[in-house]
């Protein structure tokens, strides 16, 4: 061909349809996680003091390295600029309590990488949530150090450094709803704020990372369920307005539930596996012997995602 | 925002950035006759078309070259007056070798018209005959026999046609050009259709988009009270048929069946133009109107060009491509074809070229699937790509097809959605055509 666009032919791209693609990537999706959980992790710096970066930090790092060697081990390609672990990192700090050990925090990030996530196949194979993996190992290996709060700045309250639902469970002390939802309150480093979870939760709404459906159905049924109860007993049991702001709810809601890897993919699905995660979450408050159970919540519905998504396969167009 | 929730569409689907602001403004120009024409003898769905010249035949513009051979199958007309210097294989736009014919034209032009009909007298058979002659196929992709289209079986009444002036796909405007350059042509055209069907209400499904079109439609249509227009959400595939039909009607064609078993014919707004144009004009389908855009080539244009024109040729037209070109595709970029050879001609329902710089096409690295269910929210057909895909990678085809892998239309929603930059309809393509061979 002798006319002067014969020169790009050999340029020309090959494949097969569709030729276009959306702006996102699972990287993209991964660093607009960590965006979304920066206003959390400023609240937990701003209560509980800037050491608090430290353990985040360390857990960053070493759920990177981890990461980074078990692919090496396996001679595998380093996937590590995905992001997915450095998620993984910072959720697991966020869920510690402040001030907590170093040693223990890297221990918890090694846990959460190598048994939570590369153990099953790396990024997309996992069944559980990595980060509360890891917590639930600290909680069984450190169970003092995980129980012990520190009191927050700004604290409206003089005695106590008690989680909220520690001060209902065993001194049947309601927290007011304020400090909750400010987050001067005794807590994990990044469960405290109410406020600064909702920033970064709608952030991931709105952007459309997080389905919406996961977050609202778990929303409504911690009304609907601890409604019940607050109905039958409103002494005996706090009100549901109590049950939505306290401890690890509204973190688990907007970031540890809504985790692709380890929710539903269908719509039906996703309702499901939230409602039942906030029956449980009830359940072990008020039934338990521990004052928290959101870790335990989602990570037993993590176990049902696989039967929840057979049994909600959307009927196909046009079938009866 | 609650008027853009209630618009009528479907369930799923995407809405990519449309870039129709490269061309939507452009009128349709003539693009100059090529020295050399390769008019493939298979541009339509079915059985390709029986050549009637051979090396040496001297023929004219509109003059009958190839004819139908078997009930599902096309006339095809020389698009040019000339020499024909060869019938060999060539690559058409779906990449795929097909028997060719070479013309050399001639420099002046003898026309061949078949004699105009008369638009009130014509009775449904002569439509139907004369659409035949004319070797018109539908242009919204799939270049199925129109004559064919417009004969369902005796016991299926047809309750509604649609004309599917959608134009999902984005980048191209060759619909919505013709809708506002040849309003009155497209209305005539589908009340002839109407007629061949003997349906007495017609429907024109289009996306709010295009509000000069619908302009245009609306003051049109205010003589033709059997005519009507909804006005549907700008979503991919929209212009899916089963996709239009359930935005319109609100049926869904069942697994397995044709639209007219829920009593609906669609036609594209080119081929309505295109029956205009064979019964009033007498003109075979021998031109084709398209749409040449994307940030590769230097003057994106709406043309009208003659059927079997290289690509070569229309690139050079509209400027060439510039520096930074990547990828030239023929029909949208959702479903079109990538080609690889420039001297491939285009055919009938050519609808666009796209030439793609490395920018629009956005690539990234493919990652594990994350379950994160995006493909299972925007698929139309409420299939579960992520699981099909992972069922063929590991050939078990059987519980694909349990899961009804087949009707998938690769639109390609699912893949464009896809955040792990998974090629899931690719995969889907590979696992329907290995199926088709294990399973049966």
């Amino acid at each position: 061909m002798e006319n002067s666009t014969s020169k790009f032919i050999n340029k020309l791209e090959l494949s097969s349809s569709p030729h276009i693609h959306s702006k996102w990537s699972t990287k993209k999706v991964m660093w607009f996680v960590v965006l979304s959980l920066l206003p959390p992790l400023i609240s937990g710096i701003i209560f509980f003091g800037i050491y608090q970066l430290l353990i985040i930090a360390v857990s960053v790092f070493f759920a990177i390295v981890t990461e980074a060697i078990i692919k090496k081990i396996r001679k595998m390609k380093i996937t590590i600029d995905d992001g997915s672990a450095v998620v993984t990192g910072i959720l697991l700090g966020l869920v510690l309590p402040p001030n907590f050990s170093l040693t223990a925090t890297a221990i918890g990030a090694v846990f959460s990488i190598a048994i939570g996530k590369e153990l099953f196949g790396g990024l997309g194979f996992n069944i559980f949530n990595p980060a509360l993996i890891g917590r639930a190992f600290l909680q069984a290996a450190f169970p003092v150090a995980m129980t012990t709060w520190t009191k927050p700045n700004f604290s409206v309250d003089t005695i106590t450094s008690a989680t909220p639902l520690a001060a209902y469970k065993f001194d049947r002390v309601l927290t007011q709803l304020k400090p909750m939802i400010i987050g001067n309150i005794g807590g994990s480093i990044g469960e405290t704020s109410a406020i600064a979870i909702l920033i970064g939760g709608i952030f991931l709404i709105v952007v459309k990372i997080v389905n919406w459906r996961i977050p609202v159905s778990m929303i409504l049924g911690m009304i609907l369920f601890s409604g019940i109860f607050w109905l039958i007993d409103p002494i005996k049991y706090p009100n549901p307005l109590f049950h939505l702001f306290a401890g690890g709810f509204l973190l688990g809601t907007f970031f540890m539930a809504t985790d692709w890897v380890t929710s539903p993919i269908t719509a039906k699905g996703m309702w499901i596996f939230g409602f039942c995660i906030s029956l449980i979450v009830v359940i072990i408050r008020i039934f338990g012997g521990l004052p928290e159970g959101v870790m335990y919540a989602i990570l037993i519905m993590n176990a049902f995602v696989p039967l929840i998504n057979r049994l909600t396969e959307p009927r196909t167009f046009g079938e009866k | 925002m609650l008027k853009f929730y209630t618009k009528k569409s479907f369930n799923g689907g995407v809405h990519p950035k449309d870039f129709k602001e490269l061309t939507k403004l452009l009128p349709f120009e003539q693009i100059p006759i090529p020295k050399q024409i390769i008019i493939p003898v298979s541009q339509h769905a079915g059985k390709p078309a029986k050549p009637l010249v051979r090396k040496g035949s001297v023929v004219k513009t509109g003059e009958l070259i190839a004819e139908v051979d078997g009930f599902i199958s096309s006339n095809i007309h020389s698009s040019v007056t000339g020499k024909v210097t060869k019938i060999s294989s060539q690559v058409n736009v779906n990449g795929i070798l097909v028997d060719s014919i070479f013309i050399d034209t001639l420099e002046t032009e003898e026309h061949i018209k078949m004699p105009a009909l008369n638009f009130e007298k014509i009775t449904p058979d002569e439509i139907k005959q004369r659409i035949k002659e004319a070797g018109i196929v539908g242009l919204g992709g799939a270049a199925f026999p129109t004559h064919v289209k417009l004969s369902p079986p005796d016991d299926k009444k047809i309750d509604y046609l649609i004309l599917n002036a959608c134009e999902c796909e984005p980048y191209i405007t060759r619909d919505y050009r013709l809708l506002i350059e040849r309003t009155q042509d497209v209305i005539y055209g589908l009340k002839l259709v109407m007629k061949a069907i003997n349906v007495k209400k017609a429907i024109i499904g289009i996306e709010d988009n295009k509000e000069e079109a619908i302009a245009k439609l609306k003051t049109a249509l205010l003589n033709f009270p059997e005519i009507s227009i909804v006005i549907l959400k700008t979503k991919y595939p929209q212009g899916a048929e089963k996709m239009l039909i359930k935005a319109i009607t609100g049926k869904e064609v069942p697994i397995g069946k044709l639209p007219f078993d829920v009593g609906c014919i669609i036609q594209n707004v080119g081929t309505v133009v295109s029956v205009y144009d064979a019964i009033v004009k007498g003109e075979p389908q021998i031109k084709a109107y398209l749409t040449v855009t994307g940030k590769g080539i230097k003057q994106p244009k709406n043309l009208i060009a003659r059927i079997g024109t290289p690509l070569i040729d229309i690139i050079n037209y509209c400027g060439g491509f510039t520096d930074d070109v990547k990828k030239v595709i023929v029909g949208g970029p959702m479903m079109g074809f990538a080609q690889y050879d420039l001297l491939t001609p285009i055919t009938k329902a050519t609808s666009g070229i796209i030439v793609l710089t490395k920018e629009e096409m956005k690539y990234f690295k493919e990652t594990n699937c994350l379950k994160c269910g995006k493909c299972v929210e925007v698929c139309p057909l409420n299939l579960i790509p992520t699981r099909l895909v992972r069922l063929i990678q590991n050939e078990k085809y059987q519980e694909a097809k349990e899961l009804n892998v087949s009707i998938c239309m690769e639109c390609g929603t699912c893949t464009y959605n896809c955040p792990a930059n998974i090629p899931l309809v690719q995969w889907i393509r590979l696992g329907k055509q290995k199926m088709s061979k294990i399973l049966n």
